[in-house]
């Protein structure tokens, strides 16, 4: 079996082309598992994946949880408000406790970058990055790379624009260096105050025009505009933001016929994106989150076999 | 004759003096200096093929007593000091309580003088609290024996009390040390910004944060002539500032640490909690340019920020985890190894950066060997080959970024006062 070279999925600067290949090949593979009549495979039977996750979040925890029911694992959902990390539980002592269950995976949302790094040192498992802090997002970079081969066939080649607040984005970060890695031309899109110092050397072209990249672009990919961040004056008003990036009917009328619409969610209707944008024939942003199980089903298959042999810290 | 090193390679830029000589030390003070004494010592070490050098002082560590003993001591980090080659340490005034007052002063010195082997100068708080309100009693803390003032780790923000401070300070003549860090523009980052804050998802400390400071402090010491100290510069900008300032003729200094000159922001990829510190590690253009400062004199002394922190604090997520690392273990084999043994910097320059200067900075009796003077020494030997290994520390704390690093080069002994206190 080809397999991954990597004990973990930690982010996508680690992975090769191949691996990305194989990853979105393995996906396509198992997309039709959602198909049958009964979704589910024996793939992981016998498996023990646990779900940690240290920040709220529905869509991509519901997504690896029915990934990892479609392969047969048997599944712990560990939710750190409901933990003994509410009662000053450091990470550390956490992983050391979950990993003396001796799960498989472990699948770790953290709101602090690292973390899964972290983990990863600690753990004999292997451990899955589902999104760590403003750092990486793999599988959704992974998935969104999946939506754009089915619909358009390539990623070579392609020019694809990332829209908003590329700054405090974890899935600008892994799609940005994903889509690079596979030869698309990336633009990375937004006021100067939400591009990082130095984005450009992740291997984007920068651009404070939407207009601009826009009239040229295959795939748009819109940013959520994080309210929270708000209070740190990096744009003027939600209202002048619409104005300048939010991505309307008429601002798609620059676009080519067939440019692509995706975003990650939750998106916020009238700020970034319109309501007849986001449900119109251009959106894909549907088949993102159906391709999000079938992404994450492959990563899990591909990294069962990958754990260490041995127990990191042995029990006495 | 109490003491007397024999034929080791005298370095004392104070006196302009780089050769091999005996050094006749008697109650504390040495001497006599020749090349060969006649008399005999109670006591004779052989020095030959070795350094003997003005005592080296670090003139800025955080020996956390009082207030977090479970990181370091009074004790445990002077003779971390003295372990380090460093007959002298001065102690940053962010301990709980905040060393601003007579009494913590008094109390940090009495214990010095029961459990240290080293001199210890406090350095006082410039606010009250280091809260960046409202002036410390400077004076008194000054009569009880501060050497300094500063909010390290707590930088004032606010311009007229650090005008205020330097006005005030000049009455005792006490330098002012300035952590410069502007607040806003650090905005909550923890590593240096800049590709790697972007890469590894972290917030940023934009440079200007410090130089910000730096450039706020050059300002007002060209107005108040007070003399001002930049702790822990980091960024080619700030050392191109201050060195315009000083061509100015404005009084202002500056130190380095080890770790600026040696790591850059790369490092951080491992996200290792022991390459956090603030400042933070800078990138390699930053390195480069303090590198070149060291040789060419711009930059006065090197001092370690000795930041000792317990263990379950540093093994926290890399932003939830406290700013800093330990030094003063490593700091003379780094600088030996890394700059004397590769010719960048020669041992007349380091012995200023470690010695003469600081002790010049601090206005303290030391940082020579010249006749009548105290009698701290420390000894190096330029061919002892060594591993940083932080289980040997006597520091209480482990948190050093140069762990396994392969050293030749290192202190052998620390005299104080004509006393052997450390050697190998």
């Amino acid at each position: 079996m080809a397999s991954l070279s990597h004990k973990d999925l930690l982010g996508i600067a680690q992975l090769s082309v191949e691996e990305i290949n194989l990853i979105l090949d393995t996906a396509e593979a198992l997309r039709q598992v959602a198909d049958r009549p009964i979704k589910k495979v024996p793939t992981l039977r016998g498996k023990t994946v646990i779900n940690l996750f240290f920040e709220p979040s529905t869509r991509t925890r519901s997504s690896f949880e029915l990934a990892e029911k479609r392969l047969s694992a048997d599944i712990l959902n560990f939710a750190a408000s409901t933990s003994s990390v509410s009662k000053g539980e450091t990470l550390l002592d956490t992983a050391r406790n979950l990993e003396s269950m001796a799960p498989d995976i472990i699948v770790v949302r953290h709101e602090s970058a690292g973390a899964p790094h972290m983990l990863s040192k600690e753990c004999r498992s292997s451990i899955v990055n589902a999104g760590d802090g403003m750092h990486e997002h793999p599988t959704q970079a992974l998935l969104d790379a999946l939506t754009i081969r089915e619909v358009k066939g390539r990623i070579d080649g392609l020019k694809i624009a990332i829209i908003g607040d590329i700054a405090h984005s974890r899935v600008a970060r892994s799609d940005t260096i994903l889509f690079h890695k596979m030869g698309a031309e990336v633009w990375a899109c937004g006021p100067p105050t939400l591009i990082p110092w130095d984005y450009q050397k992740l291997g984007a072209k920068i651009s404070g025009q939407i207009e601009e990249v826009l009239v040229s672009a295959d795939v748009v990919m819109m940013l959520r505009v994080q309210h929270e961040r708000q209070t740190e004056a990096f744009v003027p008003s939600m209202r002048e933001y619409y104005n300048f990036y939010g991505l309307t009917r008429e601002r798609m009328r620059l676009a080519k016929k067939d440019t692509i619409v995706m975003h990650p969610g939750p998106m916020n209707r009238g700020v970034e994106i319109d309501s007849d944008v986001a449900d119109g024939p251009s959106s894909v942003i549907l088949n993102q989150v159906a391709n999000g199980i079938a992404t994450r089903m492959a990563v899990l298959y591909l990294l069962s076999g990958n754990a260490g042999l041995k127990p990191k810290r042995q029990l006495r | 004759m109490q003491l007397i090193i024999r034929q080791g390679r005298v370095v004392d830029p104070s006196q302009k003096i780089n050769k091999v000589l005996d050094l006749g030390i008697e109650e504390g003070r040495v001497v006599e200096m020749a090349p060969r004494i006649r008399k005999k010592g109670r006591k004779e070490i052989d020095a030959r093929g070795l350094i003997v050098a003005p005592g080296f002082i670090d003139m800025h560590v955080h020996l956390r007593e009082p207030g977090r003993e479970d990181a370091e001591t009074i004790e445990t980090g002077t003779n971390a000091a003295a372990r380090g080659g460093f007959t002298g340490v001065a102690c940053m005034p962010n301990t709980n309580p905040v060393n601003d007052s007579e009494a913590v002063t008094s109390f940090i010195l009495e214990r010095a003088r029961e459990v240290s082997k080293v001199a210890v100068y406090p350095i006082g708080a410039i606010t009250k609290g280091s809260m960046g309100e409202s002036l410390a009693e400077i004076g008194e803390m000054h009569r009880a024996g501060i050497v300094a003032v500063s909010d390290d780790g707590r930088p004032v923000q606010n311009n007229q009390i650090v005008r205020r401070a330097m006005e005030y300070s000049k009455l005792f003549d006490l330098p002012v040390i300035d952590h410069c860090d502007d607040k806003d523009l650090a905005a909550g980052g923890v590593m240096n910004e800049g590709y790697y804050s972007t890469l590894l998802g972290l917030r940023g400390i934009n440079p200007a944060a410090e130089e910000i400071h730096v450039l706020r402090d050059i300002v007002l010491a060209r107005q108040t002539k007070a003399r001002v100290h930049i702790a822990h510069l980091s960024t080619r900008h700030s050392l191109e500032a201050v060195t315009r300032a000083r061509s100015e003729n404005i009084p202002i200094t500056c130190e380095v640490t080890p770790h600026h000159l040696l790591l850059t922001e790369a490092q951080v990829t491992s996200y290792s909690t022991n390459m956090k510190m603030n400042p933070p590690l800078r990138s390699q253009e930053d390195v480069d340019a303090l590198v070149a400062g060291l040789a060419s004199g711009a930059i006065d002394a090197i001092a370690t920020d000795h930041a000792p922190h317990n263990a379950n604090d540093k093994m926290l997520e890399f932003d939830r985890a406290p700013f800093g690392v330990v030094g003063v273990e490593t700091a003379i084999g780094l600088i030996l190894d890394r700059f004397v043994r590769t010719g960048i910097l020669s041992l007349d320059r380091m012995v200023q950066l470690f010695s003469t200067n600081p002790a010049r900075i601090l206005k303290l009796e030391r940082g020579t060997l010249a006749k009548n003077s105290w009698a701290d020494v420390t000894v190096m030997d330029l061919e002892l080959q060594w591993v940083v290994r932080s289980d040997e520390f006597q520091s209480r704390s482990r948190n050093t970024p140069f762990e396994g690093w392969q050293l030749r080069g290192g202190p052998v002994m620390t005299i104080v006062r004509g006393r052997v206190v450390w050697s190998v």
